[in-house]
């Protein structure tokens, strides 16, 4: 049984290798201009904001809303730290205020700041929250992101945030090179490994001692403290880190999209998070991924044309106008919210195993059939 | 006084526009009450109203609009509760508010793509956008029949939740969900009529909202609608007089900041970005120092 | 003999109801000690104020010969209180801990009705309780540099399992469990936080009396393997009166007798208790 596992453990890791390998190659034939690779980038970005939410909604059991402040947290966080010195004191970006700021950080420092800025208030937010009843942890997080977006384009804070003015010519995708030299590094191999480390991480965390506590605590409150856990303190723990790597993630959202603005981290991006959670499988982490790089493939590829007039040969601009696509993304998850509540995943993880089991059930039928 | 004074038609706007959030508050915190679900799809169901109206009225006369405005939105709100609340009625709570969710993006998206995403200019309903002069300071008749209406649907609301048969059996739903189901309170009803009255009562306040503000855009319910759920939390959860003071308040201080008052030494101006992060600042300070509001009960767990 | 746990004039009230009406009792090393009396009469209100989960109103507790728990009435309760000894406590220091903390001292609970962690198994329900124990912090746990710890707790529940004879269904939902292994599965759970007292709320619930039997010696057997101290709540009159050291009799909130199980079976008030008393008219 042991080896059986480790067979698998091993298999798993040469899987995650092949994937890794796809992308770079990818990255080395097609246009860099291609829409694979934005799906590729932001699919993995939208995985490591899942993860995160589904470790806090899924694995400890709290329902939180916060997510796209968090992200914002960590965008800004980012975009300001690398925002050359020099730029930061021309009027290129900084055009109504003086920035406070006046020094520069590599990539590396900016996205492990970005994370601890988001956890450092998660952590602040979680004193008072945490200690009562879940309900008030989610509109208590869903106000707190509203409230981050509002301060943020406070022109008091325009040293600081640029008020309610686009952050630009921070180092993004394009910028990245391999460390101590000017050789570009693949942007997309950049964004997967950032995110496969942070999903490695979350990962590793709930198969630990700590990990099974947050899921003690989801399944029974009461009994897991009366094992001995106490709960808020391993729930702010939980509600810290999810923050953090939401915050990672919100930093490479701004790599990706070049521009930074408060605007773009509405409720509706929150919304938007949880529905991949909820469609991967609540307390499923290859669930999440994999919902997550469907999500974005459907929504900014395969059924771009629910938007654009024309779907599927069927010309029908009436029809098929602007917002159609998100409206007919909402009734699907509806659906799925109703009538497949476990989602893709359920709360199981994709494993060698299983698929084994699910040919042999397959061949099974088939030689019944014969 | 001189104070008062000088903030006046703040202060007038401020009880209007708490008028307005609390009869959306009310919603909250009936359904929370009876079923313990923050329905974060009231705010929508409030701006659907308002995009009901605009469409609508540009065809119809107000005589005829207004009555069929309230019933299209206690339309949708019965629909809303039993398509996507009534078939989670077993399922853990999580996933009741994640459908909640799921509705608010769902009417989010359906107004995005029918309004194309472009602000309506609301109708001017006659009377009500008229323009008084009280005590110097110019208004809407709106603002001055708002909280007078409030009130008297307050009154309404709680002699029939107080006198009547289908009121005691709400009492007794929220007071205990399964044993009222034992008593033979046909629970669904309840439930329906919860979700008519809240969504009546956002319909009305539509009206009023929008009138003052003069267009709706996909996520004009978004903003009033959180505010009126932290007015039903500030008041207790689950007590509707505590909602109804809850957003008052909300609704005064809010239009005090925006109004002008310089405060700390940054003028009123510099606060104005800040009068929608004013309620959840707000929120969290009530979470840490009363987090079962005025009028709330806290309740304990059975071990 | 050594006092391990102490209770002294705790009283809980809740609004105007009070649920245990000054209570005094004791548990000794090494004892079983049985907590009975009519339905509604505190037992398991009793139970709360000693884990943590309820702050009683009024008194003290003392586990190991320290006082882990003490309240007096104050604010809204001050003018309330309906219990007795009011001023006893006054001015004393407060002490109310949270369950975990009490978990940590050694003291460890089942409950009336069976509260399993659903989602897991029988091997990580047991595993989970460890967690208590554990030294590793979330850094070395998270990167494993805790391998060691992590298999002896590994170990440990393996040793566990195969005691209680669960090690069979290790792998089984832990509610797919029949009733009676869900039952022992808890009290295994239970054992994982290495208690020196266990409080056991009502274990026998919903047995036939065979399996009331099996259970008996069940709780004797780790109360010898582990060096257990037992206080338990319990209706089996047979389970009760067989495996019992000492008993108290509860009704409505008051201890109205204490004893061997032969002092108390003949007591009049613990007869009149259960079986209720003709009224003089």
């Amino acid at each position: 049984m042991e080896k059986e596992k480790r067979n698998n453990l091993i298999m798993t890791f040469i899987a995650i290798a092949l994937v890794y390998l796809v992308v770079f190659i990818l990255e080395l034939t097609l246009r860099p201009t291609s829409i694979v690779f934005t799906v590729l980038r932001k699919g993995a970005i939208y995985s490591l904001v899942a993860v995160s939410m589904n470790l806090l909604n899924g694995f400890t059991g709290l329902f939180s809303l916060g997510q796209a402040g968090f992200m914002l947290l960590g965008a800004y966080t980012y975009a300001i730290l690398t925002i050359p010195t020099e730029v930061k004191q021309s009027d290129r970006v900084y055009r109504y205020y003086d920035a406070v700021i006046n020094f520069d950080t590599g990539v590396f420092v900016a996205l492990i700041a970005a994370g601890l800025v988001a956890a450092f208030f998660a952590f602040l937010i979680g004193l008072p929250v945490l200690r009562l009843k879940s309900d008030y942890l989610a509109i208590a997080t869903l106000g707190f992101a509203e409230i981050i977006r509002a301060i943020f384009q406070w022109d008091v804070l325009g040293p600081l945030t640029n008020g309610a003015n686009l952050l630009r010519e921070f180092k993004d995708l394009s910028r990245i090179t391999l460390p101590f030299s000017d050789i570009p590094f693949p942007p997309t191999l950049f964004v997967f490994i950032v995110a496969g480390v942070c999903i490695l991480l979350v990962v590793l965390l709930i198969n630990s001692s700590y990990g099974r506590a947050f899921k003690a605590i989801r399944d029974d409150e009461v009994a897991a403290e009366a094992m001995g856990i106490n709960l808020f303190k391993h729930k702010e723990m939980s509600f810290v880190i999810s923050s953090f790597f939401a915050g990672i993630s919100g930093a490479l959202l701004a790599m990706f999209q070049y521009t930074v603005q408060a605007q773009q981290f509405r409720t509706m991006l929150t919304y938007e998070i949880l529905l991949i959670v909820v469609i991967g499988g609540i307390g499923s982490i290859s669930g999440s991924c994999i919902a997550s790089f469907l999500y974005i493939a459907l929504s900014e590829w395969w059924l771009r044309g629910l938007d654009m007039g024309t779907f599927l040969g069927i010309n029908a601009p009436e029809l098929f106008r602007s917002g159609f696509r998100r409206l007919v993304f909402s009734v699907i998850i509806m659906i799925i919210v109703l009538f497949f509540s476990k989602g893709i995943m359920g709360d199981k993880e994709i494993s060698f195993e299983r698929m084994k089991h699910l040919f042999r059930k397959k061949r099974k039928a088939k030689g019944a059939d014969a | 006084m001189e104070f008062f004074h000088q903030n006046l038609s703040y202060f007038l706007s401020g009880i209007s526009v708490g008028g307005q959030y609390a009869l959306i508050a009310i919603g909250y915190t009936m359904v929370y009450g009876i079923l313990r679900l923050i329905n974060f799809a009231h705010g929508d169901v409030f701006m659907c109203a308002g995009l009901m109206m605009v469409y609508l009225s540009s065809t119809l006369p107000f005589t005829i609009t207004i009555p069929l405005v309230l019933l299209l939105t206690v339309l949708l709100g019965f629909v809303i509760e039993r398509v996507a609340y009534m078939p989670l009625r077993s399922a853990p709570r999580m996933s009741v508010m994640i459908s909640a969710i799921g509705v608010s993006y769902l009417l989010q998206n359906a107004a995005l793509y029918f309004t194309g995403g472009l602000a309506k200019v609301y109708p001017e309903i006659p009377f009500l956008s008229n323009s008084i002069v009280i005590w110097d300071a110019t208004t809407r008749v709106v603002t001055i029949v708002t909280p007078f209406l409030t009130v008297v649907l307050v009154i309404l609301l709680t002699l029939l939740i107080k006198h009547t048969k289908i009121g005691m059996a709400m009492r007794a739903v929220s007071r205990d969900f399964e044993t009222s189901q034992l008593m033979g309170i046909k629970i669904n009803r309840v439930i329906s009529t919860t979700f008519m009255i809240g969504s009546l009562l956002a319909s009305v306040a539509s009206l009023l909202y929008f009138t003052n503000y003069a267009s709706v855009t996909p996520t004009s319910g978004a903003m009033p609608g959180l505010k009126a759920f932290v007015a039903a939390v500030f008041g207790g959860i689950g007590s509707i007089p505590g909602a109804v003071i809850g957003a008052f308040i909300i609704g005064i201080c809010e239009n005090i900041i925006k109004g002008g008052a310089s405060i700390f030494g940054i003028p009123g101006s510099g606060w104005t970005t800040f009068s929608d992060a004013f309620t959840f600042a707000f929120l969290i300070v009530i979470l840490v120092v009363k987090p079962t509001g005025l009028f709330g009960e806290k309740a304990v767990d059975k071990v | 003999m050594k006092n391990l746990l102490e209770l002294e004039h705790v009283t809980m009230q809740f609004g105007g109801v009070v649920a245990v009406n000054d209570l005094s009792m004791h548990v000794d090393e090494n004892e079983i000690v049985a907590l009975i009396g009519p339905n509604g009469a505190g037992k398991t209100t009793a139970f709360n104020c000693i884990t943590g989960v309820y702050e009683p109103s009024n008194g003290k507790i003392s586990y190991d010969g320290k006082c882990i728990i003490a309240n007096h009435p104050s604010g809204k309760m001050a003018k309330l209180y309906a219990g007795k000894e009011h001023e006893m406590y006054l001015g004393g220091k407060v002490l109310a801990p949270t369950p975990d903390e009490i978990t940590k001292l050694g003291i460890a609970r089942t409950f009336q009705n069976i509260r399993l962690f659903k989602s897991m198994n029988v091997f990580d329900n047991v595993l989970t309780a460890m967690h208590v124990r554990a030294k590793a912090n979330l850094f070395s746990s998270v990167f494993r540099l805790s391998w060691k710890e992590e298999k002896e707790m590994r170990d440990a529940t393996e040793k566990l399992l195969k005691e209680q004879n669960l090690w069979e269904m290790r792998a089984e939902e832990a509610t797919s469990l029949p009733y009676g292994l869900q039952r022992r599965l808890e009290i295994a759970r239970a054992l994982a936080t290495r208690p020196k007292l266990l409080l056991l709320d009502e274990p026998a619930a919903g047995m036939n009396p065979q399996e009331t039997q099996e259970l008996a010696s069940f709780i004797k057997e780790i109360k010898e393997r582990y060096g257990l101290t037992v206080l338990m709540i319990e209706h089996h009159m047979d389970l009760v009166m067989n495996i019992s050291d000492r008993i108290y009799v509860l009704d409505f909130g008051s201890l109205i007798a204490e004893g061997t199980p032969e002092e108390v079976q003949s007591n009049q008030r613990v007869i009149d208790a259960y079986l209720g008393v003709a009224e003089n008219v």
